[in-house]
């Protein structure tokens, strides 16, 4: 492997791609969550929930758009071949993610007597977009499989990377909320872990025995031993994180944001592992990130651009962040 | 069904149920900068409260928005691989720099303008406002910048039937993207303008007389007022420049079937492709040729010069219709308004009446300009690059006709819910009038439901 410009770009806006679909999944995975632990909050509780994550959402939600933005203008033919094999579940997501995002403001604009139809609204938007989700990377584990076992599969993924995303939602609400409500989200958190470790299990061991080629990567030595620390290190936070949950709020509130910055991690180290399952290939076992790469031209006039204004899109991320950071009380905000 | 026609319907309902929010807050995010920027001056809290009431609905326009843009971002793989395959090194860059430069903007400090009021300085909110509001602008540039390219293309060569890149100036600044984007921004302007001086008109009716109504409502009428001759002439401009590049295009949208001098302006007509003729036509004798070439006997394209390559005559005919015929009686309006406002300090019952469905006149003028000028790209969906039959997918037509009737319900289902809340906020306004709590004070983000609310 030569290391030019037609061979580096290809891998870069991987790489580039790659951590704005693990950032989207860790920020919207807890708007999401939020959204479907909902059926389970007081209606007081639901203002809380939402002033969590209100000033957030959208930003939040952008990191999907340059995703699959960054597959659109950099896997032009990888774009295509996915998202017209998944062709349902991208429009059921879709519908999820319209009413999840349109519900957020109709909720709070409507008459006081049809509040309680947009909030259920909100509900089963982010249930419906995290469904489809996980959906989707079922059926792209299975490269694509479209057929029963493929189904099945992406259902039961379906059902675990919604729970994941309850995680991440419980542990948001546990970082931004007190009382008796924060005290609720780690009984919310420890019963969303047993599935998310289901779930991470699942993807897990099927990701290589649905493929020899995944199969061989992994279970070769010395590799194996390489990566080893993935599943070993995931499988310790997520036994420390629910013993954490016997011991949680503690005194002070400290460590309140413990339980998400915990969950952030296994979400990277499962996203480690798929990454290295996957390379080189964008569309599992067909096409490689060069093959489906546009023209090197192309993509470095886009790489220009992301070099100087990533860095300011995440600082002023933060800011915003800061300018919103501690608790988000009932209906003061100061 | 044909999924060809059915992925176009589909790319149709969506974009232009997409088009209608961000052609309100590209417009609306300068407007409440207006409002912020008096307030910030005169310190005169009328100013603020209609700050309030508008950026509400800045807010619920940008959610639509948002969702209904993440929609077209799948749109293109999932309905039309072919797109990006043959023009994806040009589309991607475009795409890409108004994601960078402008999404992300516009996200992240759109949380600070509409909740951090009472967590900010006054002067980082009001940063926050520019922010928003230009970002959305730097959008548009982009978005319209790969639509005209779109339109007429520039700067690019074809290498083994892949369109590459060669001068990123040209390419950016095709030869219709100047007028494209002016006349996309004022429509915008328009459109937000007659929609507060249409909310603002309802207040009115409803006996409010609060000073932020009138704030509002002498915003609305007075920007409508001057930009709507502005828009006239920038359109004309738009139109001559057509001519040069699409000239089949001008030819549709005139319905003038055989080229040559002294072509009437058409006014009404039902054209009949199959016969190549208008029925019940009324003209105005050698019309056409005046505004085109400015002289009688200019010669006006007619569609005998592209057989099989122009587009369809009826929509684009109607649509540019539709178009010219709002515009003018935007200008009639907002002129009538202004002078009432000007000089007698008052609106007539009957001219507030008409100003209220005027609030939505904005949208219908952008959507049947959009149509005219779409449409009018037809059988290309690049202009002699790419047609529209050889980008769609594979997809079966079943699978597109069902989400196609699923969108539309559900575009519907927002829609009026969409009214209603706007109606409903111009109403408790007008209930409201001057008493309503000064945000400043009132302990409350705007996500929340406030007290009454």
């Amino acid at each position: 492997m030569t290391y030019d410009w037609p061979t580096l770009l290809p891998l870069i806006f991987a790489g580039l791609m790659g951590l704005a679909i693990l950032i989207y999944v860790i920020l919207d995975g807890f708007d999401l969550g939020i959204g479907i632990l909902f059926a389970a909050a007081q209606d007081a509780e639901q203002d809380t929930m939402i002033a969590a994550i209100g000033p957030f959402w959208d930003a939040n939600e952008t990191w999907l758009v340059l995703a699959v933005g960054l597959l659109l203008v950099a896997f032009p033919l990888a774009h295509g071949v996915i998202l017209t094999a998944l062709y349902i579940p991208v429009f059921v997501l879709l519908v999820g993610l319209i009413l999840r995002g349109v519900a957020f403001d109709f909720r709070a604009k409507v008459p006081t007597e049809r509040k309680h139809r947009w909030n259920r609204i909100f509900f089963l938007g982010s249930l419906i977009a995290s469904l489809a989700q996980g959906y989707m990377l079922g059926v792209y584990v299975l490269g694509l499989d479209v057929g029963f076992g493929g189904m099945a599969f992406g259902a039961l993924v379906a059902l675990c990377l919604a729970a994941a995303y309850a995680a991440m939602g419980a542990a948001w609400v546990i970082y931004k909320t007190e009382g008796d409500l924060q005290k609720k989200a780690v009984r919310w958190l420890r019963t969303a872990l047993v599935l998310t470790a289901l779930g991470m299990a699942a993807v897990s061991l099927a990701t290589p025995f649905a493929s020899p080629r995944i199969f061989d990567k992994w279970f070769v030595w010395p590799s194996m031993l390489y990566l080893s620390p993935l599943p070993i290190l995931s499988a310790l936070l997520f036994l420390w994180l629910w013993r954490q949950t016997f011991h949680l709020p503690k005194a002070d509130d400290r460590h309140s944001l413990t339980p998400f910055l915990t969950l952030a991690a296994i979400f990277a180290l499962g996203f480690a592992g798929l990454a290295w399952s996957f390379y080189p290939f964008v569309v599992p076992d067909k096409l490689t990130i060069w093959q489906a790469a546009s023209a090197p031209e192309s993509l470095a006039v886009i790489l220009a651009g992301t070099v100087v204004v990533l860095p300011v899109i995440i600082f002023y991320s933060f800011y915003a962040y800061r300018v919103f950071g501690g608790k988000a009380t009932d209906l003061t905000y100061d | 069904m044909d999924p060809l026609i059915l992925s176009r319907m589909q790319f149709g309902a969506n974009i232009s149920f997409h088009i209608l929010f961000p052609t309100i807050t590209i417009a609306l995010g300068w407007v409440l900068l207006f409002f912020k920027l008096r307030y910030n001056a005169t310190g005169d809290s009328a100013w603020m409260r209609a700050y309030f009431t508008w950026v509400k609905v800045f807010a619920l326009s940008f959610a639509m928005g948002v969702v209904t843009g993440v929609t077209m971002s799948f749109q293109f793989g999932t309905n039309w691989p072919g797109y990006m395959q043959k023009v994806g090194n040009i589309a991607g860059p475009l795409l890409a720099y108004e994601i960078l430069t402008a999404f992300f903007l516009e996200a992240a400090f759109l949380g600070i303008m509409l909740f951090g009021f009472r967590r900010v300085s006054n002067r980082i909110h009001t940063l926050a406002t520019v922010l928003v509001a230009g970002g959305t602008t730097v959008s548009a540039f982009w978005i319209i910048a790969l639509n005209s390219w779109m339109q007429t293309p520039a700067g690019f060569e074809m290498r083994d039937g892949v369109a590459h890149a060669v001068d990123w100036w040209a390419i950016v600044f095709n030869p219709s993207m100047p007028y494209r984007l002016v006349h996309m921004l004022l429509a915008s302007g328009l459109t937000v303008s007659f929609l507060i001086a249409g909310l603002s008109a309802l207040r009115y009716l409803k006996g409010d007389r609060s000073e932020s109504m009138w704030k509002a409502l002498r915003t609305g009428v007075f920007t409508a007022a001057i930009l709507i001759p502005i828009q006239i002439f920038a359109g004309d401009q738009h139109g001559l420049n057509t001519l040069e590049h699409q000239p089949q295009k001008i030819a549709a949208m005139e319905a003038n079937w055989n080229t040559g001098p002294n072509v009437p302006l058409v006014l009404f007509a039902l054209p009949d492709e199959a016969a190549k003729e208008n029925r019940f036509e009324i003209a105005i004798p050698d019309g056409a040729s005046l505004v085109l070439r400015h002289s009688t006997d200019g010669v006006v394209p007619g569609l005998n010069d592209y057989a099989g390559n122009h587009p369809p005559v009826f929509p684009v005919f109607w649509g540019f219709r539709i178009m010219v015929g709002t515009g003018l009686l935007m200008l009639a309006v907002s002129w009538s308004a202004a002078f009432f406002l000007k000089r007698r300090h008052r609106l007539p019952t009957p001219l507030a009446l008409l100003m209220v469905p005027m609030a939505l006149s904005g949208w219908l003028a952008t959507l049947a300009g959009w149509y005219t000028t779409e449409i009018g790209r037809q059988p290309w969906l690049v202009t002699g690059v790419l047609k529209t039959a050889d980008a769609v997918g594979p997809v079966a037509g079943s699978h597109v006709a069902l989400t196609l009737a699923i969108y539309l319900i559900l575009y519907a289902f927002l829609l009026i819910a969409y009214l209603g809340v706007l109606v409903h906020l111009a109403l408790k306004a007008a209930k409201d009038g001057d008493s309503s709590p000064l945000p400043g004070v009132m302990n409350a983000a705007l996500s929340q439901p406030a007290a009454g609310e």
